[in-house]
């Protein structure tokens, strides 16, 4: 099992926590999936103890958090809001968000490695929301990151895996490093198709919360990411163009 | 036997009316120094919509708050006028996703939309109607129950201290103060709610707007006289204090959106308070010897707290009811 420094999940899907119907409807998701790391963001709920019942309906959850620094746009206020974190959740995970473009949410890599140096060294555990760019994944790996987290596709879009070449790249050039895809899933075949590719885990949000049934679809969700990695280790046949029946024709009846 | 209900918002007033109407005696008490945004129902978009909130909420959601419409009716001044849902040009897919979790609406086109709200006309080509919806505006409608307690001999007592006449009162106590009563109840939580008041006479709607938006999603209700209440941001905080920049931000969007004549708006209030919530984010009465806590209504103090208030006399008078906490509930049955 891929170790994300150190901890070892039972489960390979990771559950965002925000835009839920309500805490108690994200809990029943959580344990329908069988969930053990869940990421929450701090910026936005205010880390300043405003935040505090929310939070420890998190950590009644009694599942690894993985922080998260969604919302900021510098790595000044990463940094700070990391350290808020890690106040908070007393863990030195967090999960690196340093979003460079509004309407796309794409990250701002270049502010990303930095603030991933800067935590690093601080003693924390970075779990960088990056794009599939293998020479920033690289920098990030120089930069103290033992873990990363290319996106699927824009937060929120549902699109699935948009850059499935640049994935299985990714993964073909860092084979030992733990890679989960995080955001732009819709469908649990989407999930399905990261851990096909390789992939360590996948971490979605929106696919589940905003789901007409979220328990359903947490369910179905670690299914598909089960499911994959399952398939991944059976080493699957490589599509060809020649027919190849499943049972021999030969001495068969010829009419 | 006289009930001392504890709170002034929209839970305390909707189950002091409902109480006198049943026959019991009641006093009402409240911290406030009056009237006014001492409460969050003061800042209440008090929209009686159950179909919308059918596409997003539980099922219980629409159907105890599907009978409000008729109890605020025949007690307040309910617009009856439906209401809207609309999506920016490149958001439409979410308006065919909102239609398929909830009934009954009618499909709108570019014309339909024209003929109900003229401005909005060549603004959106497609839209839902809840032709049976209605909205109150909130602060009115308080003071409507306000009058009809005051007709039954009852007026509101403000500036009492609320603990220590719960303490003292030697009765049934309906504890209804919101956030008030934290400390009693470990599961209650604030989540947070920002909104606007403007003021414009380029635009003129009938009936509340809801903005399907993927980020940002709000409603505009007309209140008449060229103002309009935006709202509301819902942040899991309980911080207090005035409405965020990012809030503005996000609601003053919205609004231009909808039409960009509000560009031109003059933003008349801003607030910003906490809704009263438990886990499952459902209303809940809680027994606790002679105290019945009501509380928990979260987005929902109008549309839930005729159906919450119902429940608190109905287990007054010795009946099992829904919101009635589990645990209590199966104290109460075993």
């Amino acid at each position: 099992m891929t170790s994300f420094y150190g901890f070892e999940p039972a489960s390979r899907l990771f559950l965002g926590t925000s835009q839920y119907p309500s805490p108690k409807v994200l809990e029943d998701a959580v344990r329908a999936a069988g969930v053990d790391v869940v990421t929450v963001s701090l910026r936005r709920e205010g880390a300043d103890g405003a935040g505090q019942a929310f939070f420890d309906l998190i950590k009644a959850l009694d599942v690894r958090v993985l922080p998260n620094t969604a919302g900021c746009h510098g790595v000044k206020e990463a940094v700070t809001t990391a350290h808020m974190a890690r106040e908070v959740f007393g863990t030195p995970w967090i999960k690196l968000e340093v979003i460079g473009e509004n309407d796309t949410l794409c990250p701002d890599v270049i502010a990303l490695v930095e603030a991933a140096r800067i935590l690093s060294e601080d003693g924390f555990e970075v779990f960088p929301y990056c794009t599939e760019d293998l020479v920033i994944a690289d920098k990030l790996l120089a930069a103290g990151c033992e873990v990363l987290m290319p996106w699927g596709a824009p937060i929120g879009t549902a699109r699935g895996l948009n850059n499935e070449y640049g994935l299985r790249s990714l993964r073909g050039h860092f084979p030992d490093v733990p890679l989960v895809v995080d955001a732009g899933i819709g469908l649990p075949s989407h999930a399905a198709r990261a851990m096909e590719l390789g992939y360590d885990a996948v971490l979605l949000n929106s696919a589940v919360a905003g789901a007409g049934d979220p328990v359903g679809m947490a369910k179905a969700m670690a299914l598909a990411v089960e499911a994959g990695a399952l398939g991944r280790q059976a080493d699957p046949l490589d599509p060809r163009d020649m027919a190849v029946p499943s049972t021999p024709v030969f001495g068969k009846a010829m009419l | 036997m006289t009930v001392l209900i504890a709170g002034a918002g929209v839970a305390g007033l909707v189950t002091a009316l409902t109480l006198v109407e049943a026959g019991h005696t009641v006093r009402v008490i409240d911290r406030a120094s009056g009237f006014g945004a001492d409460t969050c129902s003061w800042y209440s978009g008090a929209m009686l919509s159950p179909w919308i909130e059918a596409a997003t909420q539980e099922e219980i959601v629409k159907r105890r708050g599907l009978p409000a419409i008729e109890w605020w009716a025949e007690r307040a001044c309910v617009k009856r006028m439906g209401s809207l849902v609309v999506a920016p040009g490149r958001d439409t897919a979410e308006l065919t996703r909102f239609a398929r979790r909830t009934e009954a609406f009618e499909w709108l086109d570019g014309e339909d939309i024209a003929t109900l709200e003229p401005d909005l006309a060549g603004r959106f080509s497609k839209a839902l109607f809840f032709a049976d919806e209605g909205h109150l505006d909130p602060r009115e409608a308080m003071v409507s129950l306000m009058a009809r307690l005051a007709a039954q001999g009852v007026t509101i007592e403000y500036e009492t201290d609320l603990s220590g006449e719960i303490a003292s009162f030697g009765g049934t106590v309906v504890d209804c103060r919101g956030m008030g009563a934290k400390a009693d109840l470990a599961d209650l939580r604030g989540v947070r709610g920002e909104m606007l008041v403007v003021k414009t006479h380029d635009v003129a709607l009938s009936r509340p707007v809801r903005l399907l938006h993927p980020r940002f999603p709000c409603y505009i209700v007309p209140r008449g006289d060229g103002r309009f209440m935006v709202g509301a941001t819902q942040v899991e905080s309980e911080r207090r204090g005035p409405i965020t920049a990012q809030g503005t931000v996000d609601l003053l969007n919205a609004l231009y959106a909808l039409h960009p004549a509000f560009a031109e708006a003059e933003v008349l209030e801003t607030g910003a308070d906490l809704r009263p919530a438990f886990p499952d984010n459902l209303p809940r009465i809680v027994q606790d010897g002679r105290v019945i806590h009501a509380n928990g209504l979260f987005r929902h103090g109008f549309l839930l707290s005729p159906a919450l208030a119902e429940d608190v006399a109905g287990l007054l008078a010795g009946q099992t009811v829904e919101f009635l906490h589990e645990t209590d509930r199966q104290r109460a049955s075993a």
